[in-house]
């Protein structure tokens, strides 16, 4: 089947001179793809799958017992677990949300001709751009409590952002709205861009309002591009490790993330935060599952 | 119902000039067309009238009331265009409720409905009411986007080539049903078109617009047979008019080529003057006793009519004449005009010496 759908190789080119033919060549592009794929992802993944059921303990030599469903059990009834997931859950929703207004609003804004507009947009996709840890460093300072230049701004005096059991889960989603929100503006401009002039003038004969033409035309021709961000959006943000991590260090911003982390390697429990770790990704895939489903839905519409 | 005017527009894109001091007078009622080639202005004047864009100098009146600060939902027009502009992800029913259910109407559901129910009946599209306007023919989408400007029963209705991306036979049927329309609703129409036979067929009026500039206004049968200049005698009629250079001697005509000598019935221009002779191809005659003589370089039947293409030495002129006629390429004919439908242009700028 492969072979037929694939364009013959022109006789007469380089490739076919050397004596390679079009399976070589495919062979050639993906033997390494899939050897990589193989052992970087989906061996350690069965891997950790047959962990899951032990209670193995990397840092030892002693031999893994088979414990069944027991770390699975342990977990789902673990109060301090739940409480990293209703964090994430609050996270993710306050992350995302935010994302999708902020990056959606720079687009409306964006959207029209105005002077500079390349370099504006250039300007404004560079959070993204930078590591997440080099982020968190320089937003740690920004939002310090005896120097930080936001205090001193907002003049809060010395209100600890960071440490303030309250408030740091907002600040760490803070700095993720700062940074991600211009992937949401990228994504939503283009789908705004794509919205066709003439449906703006249709509307403005027909005597409709900004707000009518908004939720009538421009919203539901950018849903699906819109939904796409969302995607990604909340699957990063549910994983969400390293700027949490630089930035706060306190029991009300510890992500599933972070617990997955400390669990496997401060605390050496392999077993155990495999099987956490598998209960996270059918999590992810089960909410990207229901996006996707949405997503499917906006665009039959 | 309105009647519009336009006063001394202009209007510039960047360095184009779009529209070059236009006059335009709409009365209430009138079934207005505007034809013109691509590029000549005609969609801008449209435009302008609709507010969409405005003008860089000159007034726009409606109903006499100075319009031209008013954006397009205070002027209370309708516009359809040639890409209908069906709000997506929409029924029909909901396309055409769309202009209702703005705050300006405040119509309640029962009137919402009839209101859509009744254009839907008007333009025969009652059974399409709960389709997804993606799923329409061409045809079917343009009627609904005819229907939704006919639902707001707006004062004047603006048509920017609504049939030009239809097939031929769709184009006949909904140029037939637009003049009904028209006639119905009574409302003023204008219409903008580079299709000469839909102008010919459907104007009350007719306005000519070449580059910016409106040549000649006028019912269709004035710019048929009293154009003003030879570019609003070649803009309508198929085959175009015949222009032929010559000059007028002794109230006969002289052709430059050839040197054929056809009759005149009243030579507008003075003895010895040079002309540019305009004939319409069913005015030219093909006799036995006709007074000059060329070969037939091309013939196209058309099952009603013959068109031909006669050869005078390097000038080629068309005629047409009867399907019956039994002629071949490379026939020598005979051919003469009807001295009475000569038009006589100036060479140097083309105008009308008749109307001048």
């Amino acid at each position: 089947m492969p072979s037929e759908v694939m364009i013959r190789l022109d006789p007469k080119s380089r490739a076919a001179a050397k004596g390679l033919n079009d399976l070589t060549i495919r062979n050639l592009f993906i033997i390494p793809t899939i050897v990589f794929l193989i052992v970087f992802n989906i061996f350690p993944l069965l891997y950790s799958l047959g962990y899951s059921f032990t209670d193995f303990r990397a840092s030892t030599n002693a031999p893994a017992n088979f414990v069944g469903l027991q770390n699975y059990r342990d977990l789902l009834n673990d109060p301090f677990i739940w409480k990293n997931f209703s964090i994430t859950a609050k996270y993710v929703l306050i992350s995302v949300t935010g994302q999708v207004i902020v990056g959606f609003g720079l687009a409306m804004l964006l959207n029209r001709s105005i002077p500079a507009k390349g370099l504006i947009t250039t300007l404004m996709l560079l959070p993204m751009m930078l590591s997440m840890a080099v982020v968190g460093l320089f937003w740690k300072l920004l939002y310090d409590p005896n120097f930080g230049i936001i205090n001193y701004f907002l003049g809060l005096g010395k209100f600890e952002w960071l440490a303030d059991p309250d408030m740091a889960l907002y600040a760490i989603a803070i700095v993720d709205i700062w940074m991600w929100a211009p992937f949401v503006m990228l994504l939503s401009l283009a789908g705004l861009s794509a919205v066709p002039k003439h449906l703006y003038e249709a509307a403005e004969i027909d005597r409709a309002g900004s707000f009518y033409t908004f939720f009538r035309i421009t919203l539901p021709l950018v849903a699906p591009i819109l939904m796409i961000a969302i995607i990604f959006r909340t699957m990063e943000a549910f994983k969400t490790f390293d700027l949490a991590y630089v930035l706060s260090s306190q029991p009300n911003t510890e992500l599933i993330a972070i617990r997955l982390y400390k669990m496997a390697f401060q605390e050496w429990q392999t077993g155990m935060s495999s099987a956490f770790a598998y209960i996270v990704l059918i999590m992810v895939v089960a909410i990207t599952n229901i996006y996707v489903k949405y997503l499917n839905k906006v665009k039959a519409r | 119902m309105a009647d519009i005017a336009l006063q001394g527009i202009s209007k510039k894109f960047g360095p184009n000039t779009a529209m070059r001091n236009v006059d335009i007078d709409v009365k209430d009622g009138e079934f207005f067309v505007l034809l013109g080639q691509t590029g000549a202005g005609k969609t801008t004047t449209l435009r302008i009238i609709a507010g969409l864009e405005k003008p860089d100098a000159g007034t726009v009146m409606i109903e006499g009331q100075d319009a031209t600060a008013w954006n397009a939902a205070e002027r209370d027009v309708a516009l359809v265009l040639q890409q209908y502009s069906l709000y997506p992800r929409l029924t029909v029913r909901g396309n055409l409720e769309f202009p209702l259910k703005s705050r300006t109407h405040n119509l309640t559901a029962d009137e919402i409905k009839e209101r859509v129910e009744r254009a839907a009946e008007t333009l025969q599209i009652t059974p399409l009411l709960d389709r997804k306007v993606e799923k329409l023919s061409g045809g079917e989408m343009q009627r609904v986007s005819i229907g939704r400007a006919i639902v707001r029963k707006p004062r004047v209705f603006l048509m920017d080539e609504p049939l030009s991306a239809l097939d031929a036979n769709l184009r006949d049927v909904l140029r037939v049903e637009l003049k009904k329309l028209h006639q119905e609703l009574g409302a003023t129409f204008v219409f903008v078109t580079h299709d000469q036979v839909e102008a010919m067929s459907m104007g009350d009026k007719i306005g000519v617009l070449d580059r910016g500039k409106l040549l000649q206004v006028g019912t269709p049968n004035d710019i048929y047979a009293k154009p003003i200049n030879t570019f609003v005698a070649r803009s309508v009629g198929t085959p175009p008019m015949n222009l032929i250079d010559g000059m007028i001697k002794a109230g006969t005509a002289v052709l430059d080529v050839g040197g054929h000598a056809l009759p005149l019935a009243n030579p507008v221009g003075s003895d010895g003057q040079k002309i540019r002779f305009g004939i319409r191809p069913e005015d030219v005659v093909i006799a036995a006793d006709a007074p000059a003589e060329a070969k037939v370089f091309d013939i196209e039947n058309h099952g009603v009519i013959k068109i031909l293409t006669l050869d005078l030495g390097g000038v080629h002129v068309h005629a047409t004449v009867s399907a019956q006629m039994k002629i071949s390429i490379d026939d020598t004919v005979r051919f003469g005009w009807k001295p009475e439908k000569v038009l006589y242009f100036d060479p140097a700028n083309g105008r009308n010496l008749a109307l001048t």
